[in-house]
């Protein structure tokens, strides 16, 4: 097995968007189990352009308790990432429970595939309100809070942000994805500018580049159908082959736990001094 | 996973040497491989059969075996004996840390062809050299493998004085995608670490200082600290070696097992800069 890493989180306070469920909930629990408490933000609704289900209020209380088993405190909040004045309201009120905020992981997103002549601008305007201003009103929120916290235990770095890109959306760019790319893609932009501005600060600013991820957003009917239009019901079974032939390694995606393992990387000490980096877990999917 | 194989070129100090301990700690066993001679072209001391037998020591004394072998890794039949003599004693590597490497500091105007090749020779072909003796083993094994590469920040963003350098480290880059996407259907993962400034011996020594300080007559490590640093959104002068151990340690754990064909910076942000 890896390292043993446990405790190396103990005493910093976390931010996870879009906890409720999938990525969001991996990196949740896998802070806490690494000593962090966590706040555990998610729309937990329906998002109108998307064709999967939102995560709901049972969602994230799962995470919630799964948090707490794993020896950490939890405070959860229901928020739209979209809405500035209330995302502020509640990060602020769970940093001030749990005294501080020391990681920030914006990790709340929507995908969808739609070809350009039938996406509506509703479509594209939603995806850049959640995955793109989402990320920075994520950041807007805590970075007054990351400022407080300072530099006073010897440890140089006041505070470290990941912001979830894509493998597919942030460094390449396939077709039917227009909105997702122009959102991923402005995520790293978001990030590298952050990374510069932040850096004097002591805050480490990092994008995580996850390929095909196993949660509710990619394995769907829509996926299904989106990928093989020549079946009448197409399920996971007929997808495996298709989503393998995008990467190097043998596997037709990746599991949250992988996800989790970066980022738990990119925001510990180990990391101290990688800022502005894009980090792939894509099984070699953007190195072709 | 602990009980490993693991070779890592330039391991006499600096870099090779911070990487080869820390797997000592986790139990593995680390082929600790390199050249312990000065080299004509290269403007600062190399390391030496101590500081080599000095690694070996420590990575005994953290917990995992070794075994020190002197060979230049431009030579590919030299480094086919190594890696047999490697895996005759402790099995099939199955993490290679290909780490060795030079640096020299020139206008490229006064690049001579000999310098060319001095560089090119071990950051480029001394690094396939090592894969490619590696290869045949690991793919007979039939169990995957984790190859990291050393480049450089200097392969991705322009920095003047160092054009052999840069384009040797740019090539890695190159052999890093190639090779992923190559090998991954054998699950052996290949990525590239690209540190910054690193404070070992590479980096400290007089011309080196003086390139970095023109407007001084003999300048020393304290009149550079705050150029370097100034390069560096993070407002550090250089990394620790352990700090790129701490990504080689996580590339080579089952944490990364889908991350390969990866570029990481270890630069403080130097790249984006």
């Amino acid at each position: 097995m890896s390292g043993d890493h446990s405790g190396e989180l103990a005493g910093r306070v976390a931010l996870v968007t879009g906890a409720a469920r999938g990525q969001g909930r991996a990196i949740s629990v896998l802070l806490a189990a690494r000593g962090a408490a966590v706040i555990a933000v998610d729309l937990c609704a329906e998002i109108g352009s998307t064709e999967y289900h939102g995560a709901t209020q049972a969602d994230l209380d799962e995470t919630a308790s799964q948090i707490r088993a794993a020896g950490s405190m939890a405070c959860t909040a229901v928020a739209d990432v979209r809405d500035l004045p209330t995302l502020q309201g509640v990060v602020s009120q769970a940093c001030a429970e749990l005294g501080g905020l020391d990681i920030v992981v914006a990790n709340a997103g929507i995908a969808g595939g739609v070809p350009i002549e039938h996406m509506s601008a509703s479509t594209w305007q939603e995806m850049v309100d959640v995955n793109l201003t989402g990320a920075w009103n994520t950041v807007k929120a805590s970075v007054p809070i990351l400022f407080d916290r300072g530099t006073g235990t010897g440890n140089p770095i006041a505070g470290t942000i990941v912001l979830t890109s894509s493998a597919n959306g942030g460094l390449k760019a396939p077709p039917n994805l227009s909105h997702y790319s122009a959102a991923k893609h402005g995520v790293v932009g978001l990030m590298r500018s952050l990374a510069n501005e932040l850096g004097p600060r002591g805050i480490r600013v990092n994008t995580i580049h996850p390929t095909a991820v196993a949660t509710d957003m990619l394995l769907n009917d829509a996926t299904y159908r989106l990928f093989r239009p020549d079946l009448e019901q197409p399920g996971i079974a007929d997808v495996v082959d298709l989503f393998s032939g995008f990467h190097s390694l043998r596997t037709p995606w990746i599991e949250p736990i992988d996800v989790a393992y970066a980022v738990a990387f990119l925001v510990s000490d180990r990391a101290r001094y990688l800022t502005g980096v894009s980090l792939a877990v894509d099984a070699g999917l953007s190195a072709r | 996973m602990t009980g490993r194989v693991v070779l890592v070129t330039g391991a006499a100090r600096g870099q090779g040497r911070s990487h080869s301990v820390r797997f000592g700690e986790r139990g593995d066993s680390v082929i600790a491989l390199d050249l312990c001679a000065d080299l004509p072209l290269v403007p600062y001391e190399q390391s030496t059969r101590d500081d080599l037998d000095e690694t070996v020591a420590l990575i005994e004394a953290a917990g995992g075996s070794a075994l020190g072998i002197v060979a230049d890794v431009r030579d590919a039949d030299a480094m086919a004996s190594a890696v047999a003599r490697g895996t005759e004693a402790f099995g099939p590597i199955q993490v290679v840390c290909a780490n060795a490497g030079v640096i020299q500091l020139k206008p490229a105007n006064e690049i001579t062809p000999q310098d060319w090749s001095a560089v090119i020779d071990v950051n480029l072909t001394g690094t396939w050299n090592t894969i490619s003796a590696v290869l045949p083993g690991m793919t007979a094994a039939g169990q995957g493998g984790c190859l990291v590469i050393t480049g450089s920040v200097a392969a991705l963003k322009g920095t003047p004085g160092m054009a052999h350098y840069a384009a040797s480290k740019c090539a890695l880059v190159g052999l890093t995608r190639t090779l992923a996407t190559e090998l991954g259907p054998l699950n052996i993962r290949v990525n590239c670490v690209a540190p910054t400034m690193v404070d070992t011996e590479m980096l400290h020594w007089p011309d080196a200082y003086a390139l970095f300080r023109p407007d001084l007559d003999s300048p020393d490590r304290d009149d550079v600290i705050p150029v370097f640093a100034a390069g560096h959104p993070l407002g550090v002068p250089w990394v620790d070696p352990v700090d790129v151990t701490e990504v080689v340690e996580w590339l080579a754990s089952d944490e990364a097992r889908y991350v390969t064909g990866t570029v990481i910076p270890v630069d403080a942000g130097a790249l984006i800069a």
